[in-house]
């Protein structure tokens, strides 16, 4: 019976459902599960990276909380950009995309075991959550750099400058009133000497009123470079701690991966309690704690990796053409956004032609000193975060199948509970105990008694062997 | 030969997302050529330098289907029978097989950031045991390789100011490792002379540094050795009119092994 649980998958859409099912079951439902808190993270920035031989386009989304006023932010960049180059887009596309590749939670029932048929349903992810608490620093007025451009796009007031020493440009960062923490100096001297241009964005507080919002809104770079990297070493100069980064990369050949740290692929496809689906959230915060310990701190995580045409459970309606293009995925015709038919497996090559990977880095100085350097290959093989849960069979059911059914549940439960407990580092016993009060408990409902087995059953037979 | 095989097998079975199904079809495309061409050019079948070069294709090269795959180990093969110069092979068999597939089709990749710290120690004792058993002689090809890398990656972190854990990262890489140890070391296709070895491995870590720092080519390697493997016979030449004059008293005979050797 597991071996067709797992054959079997589920689409689920948040209004609709259409579902197959092995065995010739119907199958039915979809709604969500599990939604985790999307402030789960602290300090962490959520960058969608649109990778095309050296096209690039980064859209950086952030959710600074503090005073407007003080929001600053500093990102090297390999060229001079142009005012063309650069663009503030919505929230809700990175969000989107956030959702679209989450971990996700996928629920079965178990059948009447004494009908050999399986019910599946599906469920829903936990959107990650991230937002930028990138490189907080602020200006005001020019030393011995050159300020090689200055624009205000959306809410945002930008300037590219550039900088024959670290001293020079550390200076006018200072005057400019940026907090440059202590070691910051060095880091920028390497950006220097490698023909860096450095992106200074704050907020322009008149145009920020204008817009209404009470948040920033993602800024977005367009370049050329056949320098494929993200810069994190600023953000771990000033390093309380470790920094969240949720990077989404959006490519036409495959999925994307880190070429001097190791890629992992997240733990996935385990069963686990059913209780987990009130806590989803905490589940996946920490299994990821977990993963990130026992990969010696220094992995990156795949997430997701998947051909955008498509998603199966989907964790969030796949992406339109008009999104994907704000993205910067400019082959894609964006104008009337082609729905992809999103609940079913399409055969690679549809319309879209999009892949997308969703890598996870926790991340500070000691464990990641140099810059992430990725590459895209050629792997179009998908991959998804998924955690089962498997509702037990609660109705009435009297044959020997379900005799044996119900004699296997505890196993089974043990099983789940230690799965949990090594994915999560959580207690064993808080796990039993909270399994117990979910309805699944351990010790066999009935045990039997140890005579029965010498001589035999008046009423009841004990198929066990 | 037992120990190649515990080799190919430890060290795969720990490789990143490589399937059973495409280790054997490289294993059985690297034997049937080598299998073929060997009766084709009436030479005795050496199983001993196809397996190495399976073993390299097996723990560098991914792709999406088997066919890539195969076609790597069958170009490495073959190109030790078809490309030849003085008797020797241009080309390192795998390396020109992973250059081929990933420079011509894109169908295939290989995965620099795949390697953890563990299989950089198992790599390099892997790779010690393979030449105390194998030839030892050519231990000093992988050392010079990696001592003239890390030299130039050491010096650039110094010159910008960069902290030495920088390099230090780049330095545990481990399919830098596996190709020095593996691959570049490989005594059919490095020079014989001692000097000239020295050269060419020198040389090919000067031009991983180039493709990997100036032309952000992660896999820089590969196509370094590539372009040291078509330069070779002009560094041999210079060796050879050297050695004369220079060689050591301990080294009159820079090794020249005749084919005997079971490399190939």
């Amino acid at each position: 019976m597991k071996r067709s649980l797992k054959k079997t998958m589920i689409a689920a859409a948040s209004a609709i459902a259409a579902i197959t099912a092995a065995g010739g079951a119907v199958a039915f439902c979809g709604f969500y599960v599990a939604k985790a808190d999307t402030k789960l993270f602290n300090k962490a920035s959520k960058v969608a990276i649109m990778r095309d031989g050296e096209r690039t386009v980064i859209t950086m989304s952030n959710d600074y909380q503090g005073k407007l006023k003080e929001f600053a932010l500093v990102v090297p960049v390999p060229v001079v950009l142009e005012e063309g180059q650069i663009h503030v887009t919505d929230n809700a596309i990175i969000d989107h995309l956030d959702a679209y590749t989450s971990p996700r939670l996928v629920e079965y029932f178990d059948e009447d075991p004494c009908e050999q048929r399986v019910y599946e349903m599906a469920a829903k992810a936990a959107p990650s959550a991230a937002g930028a608490a990138m490189d907080r620093r602020r200006g005001d007025d020019a030393f011995g750099v050159t300020v090689e451009a200055e624009y205000t796009v959306g809410e945002y007031d930008i300037q590219i400058l550039s900088a024959k020493e670290s001293g020079g440009l550390a200076g006018w960062l200072k005057q400019n009133g940026y907090k440059l923490p202590d070691g910051a100096e060095s880091t920028l001297g390497s950006y220097i000497k490698q023909g860096t241009k450095f992106f200074v964005a704050k907020i322009n507080l008149e145009e920020q009123a204008k817009t209404g919002l009470h948040y920033l809104r993602p800024l977005q770079i367009a370049f050329e470079s056949p320098k494929f990297m993200l810069p994190i070493r600023l953000g771990t100069v000033n390093a309380d701690g470790k920094q969240e980064l949720f990077v989404f990369a959006l490519t036409r050949n495959g999925r994307v991966e880190t070429t001097n740290y190791r890629t992992v692929k997240l733990p996935t496809g385990m069963n686990v309690p059913t209780y987990v689906k009130d806590e989803f959230g905490d589940f996946y915060k920490s299994m990821f704690a977990e993963q990130v310990q026992r990969e010696s701190e220094n992995a990156v995580f795949l997430e997701y990796a998947w051909d955008m045409n498509w998603c199966d459970p989907c964790a969030a309606d796949p992406m339109s053409s008009d999104e994907l293009r704000e993205l910067g995925v400019y082959w894609t015709d964006g104008g009337d956004s082609i729905k992809p038919m999103p609940r079913r497996p399409i055969p690679s090559g549809g319309s879209q032609d999009v892949f997308v990977t969703r890598l996870h880095v926790s991340y500070d100085a000691a464990h990641f000193p140099e810059d992430l350097m990725f590459k895209t290959t050629g792997e179009r093989e998908n991959f998804q975060g998924r955690y089962v849960l498997r509702h037990p069979y609660k109705g009435d059911a009297k044959c020997e199948a379900a005799t044996e059914y119900r004699a296997g549940l505890p196993k089974r439960y043990e099983q789940e509970a230690q799965t949990l407990a090594t994915l999560t580092g959580w207690d064993i016993d808080d796990i039993r105990v909270k399994m117990k009060e979910d309805g699944q408990s351990f010790p066999p409902p009935k045990k039997d008694k140890w005579w029965e087995n010498l001589w035999g059953k008046s009423n009841k037979s004990n198929s066990r062997g | 030969m037992a120990l190649g095989s515990l080799l190919i097998f430890g060290i795969a079975g720990r490789a990143f997302s490589i399937e059973g199904v495409d280790i054997a079809a490289i294993f059985a495309t690297a034997l049937a050529t080598q299998w073929a061409l060997s009766a084709i050019f009436a030479v005795r079948f050496e199983a001993k330098s196809a397996l190495i070069t399976v073993l390299s294709l097996t723990l560098l090269l991914r792709a999406n289907t088997a066919y890539p795959l195969m076609a790597a180990a069958f170009i490495a093969i073959s190109s030790k029978f078809l490309l030849r110069a003085n008797g020797k092979h241009i080309f390192n068999p795998a390396n020109i097989g992973i250059v081929a597939v990933t420079l011509f089709s894109g169908a295939a990749w290989t995965t620099p950031g795949q390697w953890g710290t563990a299989i950089w120690l198992a790599a390099i004792i892997a790779g010690a045991g393979f030449f105390v058993t194998y030839r030892v002689s050519r231990l000093d090809t992988p050392l010079i390789f990696l001592g003239t890398f890390a030299t130039l990656i050491v010096a650039r972190a110094l010159w910008l100011g960069d902290p030495l854990s920088i390099p230090m990262l780049r330095l545990q890489n481990g399919a830098l490792i596996l190709f020095a140890f593996f691959m570049i070391s490989d005594p059919k296709t490095t020079p014989d002379g001692l000097a000239a070895r020295a050269l060419f491995a020198a040389a090919t870590a000067l031009l991983s540094y180039v493709f990997i720092y100036h032309f952000y080519r992660a896999d820089g390697i590969f196509y370094a050795l590539a372009l040291a493997c078509i330069a070779r016979p002009l560094i041999e030449r210079f060796d050879s009119a050297r050695a004369y004059r220079w060689s050591d008293p301990p080294r009159l005979n820079p090794i020249k092994k005749p084919a005997a050797a079971p490399a190939e």
